[in-house]
């Protein structure tokens, strides 16, 4: 053992720094919560809540835990985050390809929209759309139907409910499809390594899962049929809509206005990945005699995922992150539900936001760890 | 096949395409934009789904005509080659110009024709367009928040003479240039600090907090002038003795009201808001996390591994967790953490909360740069002998530094940006203003005017300081 003090010292200096901060801070959070009366435990999880949420994904009302209360604003932030990364990703997409165009309006448009939506604060985004656009919605017995099934009001938009029968049966075939999808892409495979020969895939991978969910219609016995929302009188000037599914404009503002924001940055990165590829490669490949969408599909998109993707996972941490200023429009999230009105109701400070605070990062870290290993799995093997 | 011949544009019937598909091109723009701007509906014979598509199918084979490769005509060259390589193209630049023209109308009346300027109260705004008269008589409250209108004047002048001052990089003499850095790092946020500090707050506020400032400003500027081999022991040691010293020997319980100044009244935090809030916190996080997240970043590329897991575990934990949990973290839980007689100003927690929390944004960032040097410009110089502070003082941070100028600068627009969730913790600046202002029963209903407002002034702060973030990226690189 040859330690140098010149090793140790700075090391023992800062542990003894940090366990010093740490054990104040501890110290005074005891002394404070003995003075206020306040005991620390989780224990508060699974007394009853009483409270009720405006919107939630499970059965849930006063009578069950805080525990359950917890599960509620995870399960919305989740349908938001998910919904938003979906739109977000779609719209970055398009919009990062359309500011490569050489085509000068589409170009210009493309950076417009970049520009503009990526220099104002998502919180104001949040509330022009919430308080402003949405609020200049018609009133539900005002409001026109698109398409005679969607409505569209200042009270969320109404959308109708698919109604299933037997939707197991649907749900194994589209997996069956599926998996018979895996297995005939990995023989295409091995035949063209074989024998040089190409099966169409694609063609069959698009039949199969149109006809597999087809056939579970025919023979399986499913069912659907969709529950349109019917406008109805409460009082003499209050109307709602009963039937099909209501999604809140809260739901509907932080969507929009979390996957306009994040679509920016993701444009950007699209952006800079293709740009990233060298004009060399597709040259390349060109002269090689591949097709304009084999030079995409085998020579371009490769190159330009590895460049696309670390920086796209840092949009989608964002986007989750960013979610949770739906508390500031009070749509049902776990900051709003969890650290607002359950810490309200107990008091419980340093459990509520440490629970919460860990949630996300968890969230966080799984999601990193998840986009690193599809990282390193689409890196170059560099021999 | 000889008639698809001759509906493919060639240049030997250059002429005849071109007027034609000129003059096509030209009837479906008219239509469009008599429709937007005078409702005035050329087609209206016509049934309604082929009135609603005729100036998309005329513009689109007006554009057919006209693409005609190597006419020899400058200007239909560069048009083809601009938005009208091929039908698809086609179509979507028609769709992007019939957008510009049917949204111009509604927007010019909203903001400018139908809105209405005069008067200072709600009864002027009659018109269907915006209403400016609401921004213009609350615009004192957008600017600063519930800060006393008679002492508005001190804000004014802080702010003036901060920019004055920050302007001085621009005015120095070569002579005076190598103390720029001491300037802005040291000098800068100090006098910026006593203007709050004094000027703006005027009174109590910041109590203890103050002197741990102070001391490690002070402690700073001394250790310039400390030989490098003492200097660890040193910056461990002297900010605490000075702060010590300063609470508990010089200033004595008495002088506790270290900002009251004569003839300035106090105005408590809970006051301060709209824009110049905005930006004293955009300031001094700015000021704050910078440092901070350098130590980090060199923290986590530390060889002592203690010291690189408590970077990492920082690191990863701020960035991990949304901001506003961390602003609720600052709000309620972290009081229970302290003395109950130890008080901090919740203007004073916000700043630390913000400014810890993009400090783990920067330290990723400046990493990035670090990692991005070659290792031969630590061998380099660790062979001229310089110890760790030294090369990293004078070799590797200016190099790596001006490798993340966009990433800095990314992250400082990110914070700009995220200064209106200090509501959590009861501040409000101008998007925080707005939303009180727009519950006002005299003024209900005028909520889109004021965001409006409030999205063109950030906008114009953050694509300004984006653009200005590219000049330097421009001005600093240097080929390697």
């Amino acid at each position: 053992m040859n330690f140098k003090l010149k090793d140790i010292v700075p090391q023992l200096i800062t542990v003894l720094a940090v366990v010093l901060v740490f054990g104040f801070f501890t110290y005074n959070a005891q002394i404070n919560m003995e003075n206020r009366g306040i005991d620390f435990g989780y224990g508060f999880l699974s007394q009853e809540s009483s409270f009720d949420v405006q919107f939630s994904l499970i059965e849930y009302d006063g009578s069950h835990s805080y525990f359950r209360a917890y599960l509620v604003g995870l399960l919305n932030t989740i349908l938001v985050s998910v919904i938003g990364i979906i739109i977000a990703t779609i719209l970055g997409v398009i919009v990062g390809i359309a500011r490569l165009s050489p085509n000068y309006l589409i170009n210009k448009f493309a950076a417009f929209y970049v520009e503009f939506f990526r220099n104002i604060p998502l919180l104001l985004q949040i509330f022009f759309w919430y308080f402003a656009a949405l609020r200049a919605l018609p009133l539900p017995q005002d409001a026109e139907a698109m398409f005679g099934v969607f409505f569209l009001t200042i009270k969320g938009l109404y959308v109708p409910a698919f109604i299933w029968q037997n939707f197991n049966i649907f749900f194994y075939s589209i997996i069956a499809a599926i998996i018979a999808i895996i297995v005939i892409r990995a023989h295409a495979k091995k035949v063209q390594e074989n024998q040089g020969k190409q099966i169409p895939v694609f063609l069959i991978s698009l039949g199969l899962i149109f006809i597999l969910p087809f056939l579970s219609f025919l023979i399986g016995g499913v069912r659907l049929s969709f529950e349109v929302p019917v406008l109805k009188q409460l009082a003499t000037t209050s109307f709602i809509y009963e039937g099909g599914v209501s999604l809140p404009p809260e739901l509907i503002a932080l969507t929009l206005s979390l996957s306009l924001y994040t679509a920016t940055f993701i444009a950007e990165c699209v952006r800079a990945g293709i740009q990233g590829v060298g004009k060399g490669q597709k040259e390349a490949a060109a002269s090689i005699g591949l097709t304009p969408n084999q030079v995409l599909k085998l020579v371009i998109m490769p190159q330009a995922l590895r460049i696309i993707i670390p920086p796209t996972t840092n949009q989608y941490l964002n986007l989750t992150k960013n979610s949770s200023l739906a508390a500031a429009i009070a749509y049902p999230d776990l900051v709003l539900v969890f650290a607002g009105t359950a810490l309200m109701q107990t008091g419980k400070a340093i459990e509520i936001v440490s629970i919460t605070m860990f949630t996300y990062l968890t969230l966080s870290i799984s999601i990193s760890i998840l986009m690193n290993w599809y990282n390193k799995k689409i890196a170059i093997q560099e021999k | 096949m000889s008639n698809i011949n001759f509906l493919k544009p060639d240049r030997t019937n250059l002429n005849t395409f071109l007027y034609l598909g000129s003059f096509l091109f030209f009837i479906s723009i008219l239509d469009v934009f008599l429709n937007s701007f005078f409702r005035l509906n050329l087609t209206g014979f016509l049934p309604n789904f082929l009135s609603f598509l005729l100036p998309l199918i005329f513009g689109f084979i007006g554009l057919y005509f006209i693409r005609i490769e190597y006419s020899g005509i400058k200007n239909l060259d560069l048009l083809n080659k601009h938005i009208n390589t091929n039908n698809f193209n086609a179509v979507l630049s028609l769709l992007i110009i019939f957008i510009i023209i049917k949204s111009l109308p509604p927007i010019l009346s909203w903001f400018v024709i139908d809105a209405s300027f005069a008067g200072d109260t709600k009864d002027v705004c009659t018109g269907s367009g915006a209403c400016w008269t609401y921004i213009k008589v609350w615009m004192r409250r957008f600017m600063y928040g519930m800060y006393p209108n008679a002492e508005q004047w001190r804000i004014n002048l802080s702010f003036v003479a901060l920019v004055l001052l920050g302007s001085v990089g621009y005015f120095a003499t070569d002579k005076f240039k190598k103390y720029l850095t001491l300037y802005y790092v040291v000098i800068y946020p100090l006098i910026a600090f006593l203007f709050i500090f004094f000027f703006i707050s005027g009174g109590p506020v910041f109590f203890d907090f103050s002197y741990g400032i102070i001391a490690a400003i002070l402690s700073i500027i001394i250790g310039f002038l400390i030989p490098s081999k003492f200097k660890f022991y040193y910056f461990l040691i002297v900010p605490l003795a000075l702060y010590v010293i300063l609470k508990y020997f010089l200033f004595f319980e008495e002088y506790i009201e270290l900002g009251k100044l004569d003839g300035l009244n106090w105005v408590e935090t809970g006051a301060w808001g709209g824009l110049s809030l905005t930006f004293i916190i955009s300031f001094f996080c700015l000021i704050f996390c910078f440092p901070i997240g350098m130590a980090f970043a060199l923290g986590r590329r530390s060889e002592f591994p203690l010291i690189r897991y408590i970077s990492v575990g920082f690191i990863e934990f701020w960035r991990g967790v949304p901001l506003i949990t961390v602003l609720f973290m600052s709000a309620v839980m972290f009081p229970m953490f302290l003395p109950e007689d130890f008080f901090i100003d919740k203007l004073v927690r916000a700043i630390i909360a913000i400014s810890l929390f993009e400090a783990a944004y920067v330290a990723e960032v400046i990493r990035g740069g670090l990692q991005a040097l070659p290792r031969g410009q630590y061998e380099a110089a660790k062979s001229l002998g310089m110890g760790y502070w030294k090369m990293h003082i004078f070799v590797i941070l200016p190099q790596a530094l001006k490798l993340v100028i966009p990433g800095i600068a990314n992250t400082f627009l990110a914070l700009v940006k995220d200064t209106p969730l200090i509501f959590v913790v009861g501040l409000l600046e101008i998007v925080g203003m707005l939303n009180l202002a727009k519950t006002n029963p005299k003024w209900l209903g005028f909520a889109m005017e004021g965001y409006v407002f409030a999205a063109i002034i950030f906008w114009i702060i953050c694509y300004a300081m984006s653009k200005y973030s590219y000049n330097l990226e421009q001005k600093y690189k240097t080929d390697r």
